[in-house]
């Protein structure tokens, strides 16, 4: 009688993966209960570690989005998946850096406008 | 009619209190405001000994769009009628800027151009720079469809209306090509006279060859992205 075979058996490979997703899932919700890091980023990491979790746990996922890609070489489609998170999370940041410069700069502008009246104030007073 | 002369300076000390005096003089009737744009050398110094200007000094430098858009809004907040731009490193003459201010006054004009290349003469930048000018004058005209001869002169002229409108999101790394763009997309009305400038005298300038490139290649990346997004309206 043939065995029958578990194709994906747990490997140690795999633990660590799901114990360093939940590692930094966790590590998110802390950070975000001491306010390190505000809500708005943390979403977007939240759901590239899911992502991550779910790839861990069920491997045959990463066979079928293979297969649904045409990708022969299964690692190939996790650093596609890789990348895309990766890109997309600098994408973001480019985003929140120009706001954040813009806003700076509308700062800077009114903080001068102020300053220069502020003084101009103090030369007329006696 | 409140004129006020916007000077922007960044390390300008040899030539700051000399573009101050000739504006002074030709200028009689204006407010002056030097905007110093975060200055490093003795430039802060020598602009507290001047006499009856106005002052705004940048927590750092932000650049020659930032210290004009800071004019742009003290002329609003101090209810001006006409703005005029001058730099601080001396290339733009003071005794020009009343041929600047004449089409407003008219009513000719939202904005005055002080052009190098309508007459051609004085001095026009190097030459690498005037290829990066000219393809510029190329692209713009294509794509913004206008014909102007000076698209990156920061000479100018503005009236009350064109401040305005620039004053509240002002294009802070390449103003001038970008203001034409904005100023004629709303049917302003934009002006170009011939100006002789002279080579800076003192300073380096703020735009340097490699910079130039870099800028341009921006300014190329608005006028395309503001192209699609005009074709649409």
């Amino acid at each position: 009688m043939e065995e029958k075979m578990n194709p994906y058996p747990i490997s140690s490979i795999q633990i660590l993966s799901i114990l360093f997703s939940l590692f930094l899932l966790g590590l998110i919700i802390a950070l975000i209960r001491k306010k390190k890091i505000r809500e708005e980023y943390a979403i977007l990491w939240i759901v590239i570690f899911l992502v991550f979790l779910i790839l861990s746990v069920f491997r045959g996922l990463i066979d079928r989005i293979s297969t649904f890609l045409g990708i022969q070489y299964q690692p190939a489609s996790l650093f596609l998946i890789l990348f895309g998170c990766l890109f997309l999370l600098t994408f973001h940041f480019s985003i929140v850096i120009s706001d954040m410069k813009k806003k700076i700069n509308s700062l800077a502008m009114t903080m001068t406008l102020l300053e220069g009246k502020l003084s101009e104030e103090k030369k007329e007073a006696p | 009619m409140k004129i006020l002369v916007l000077i922007a300076a960044f390390n300008e000390e040899d030539t700051i209190e000399g573009v101050i005096q000739q504006t002074r003089l030709h200028l009689p009737s204006a407010d002056i405001l030097v905007v110093n744009d975060g200055s490093t050398d003795r430039t802060k110094n020598i602009l507290t000994r001047q006499e009856s200007i106005s002052i705004l000094n940048h927590p750092f430098n932000m650049g020659i769009g930032g210290a004009v858009w800071t004019g742009f809004n003290f002329f609003v907040r101090n209810d001006y009628d006409c703005l005029v731009r001058i730099d601080g490193d001396g290339q733009h003459p003071p005794s020009q800027a009343k041929n600047l201010i004449e089409p407003l006054l008219n009513q000719d004009a939202d904005l005055v151009i002080g052009s190098r290349f309508i007459e051609r003469e004085g001095y026009l930048s190097s030459l690498p720079r005037r290829g990066g000018i000219k393809l510029l004058n190329i692209l713009t005209g294509f794509f913004l469809k206008n014909e102007v001869t000076d698209n990156t002169s920061g000479f100018r002229a503005y009236s009350r209306r064109a401040v305005s409108l620039l004053a509240k999101d002002y294009p802070f790394d390449y103003p001038e090509p970008i203001e034409v763009y904005l100023l004629s997309k709303k049917g302003f009305k934009i002006k170009e006279i011939s100006a002789i400038m002279n080579e800076r005298k003192g300073g380096i300038s703020s735009i340097n060859l490699m910079h130039s490139y870099y800028y341009l290649i921006k300014v190329l990346l608005t006028i395309f992205a503001n192209f699609f997004a005009w074709r649409k309206k």
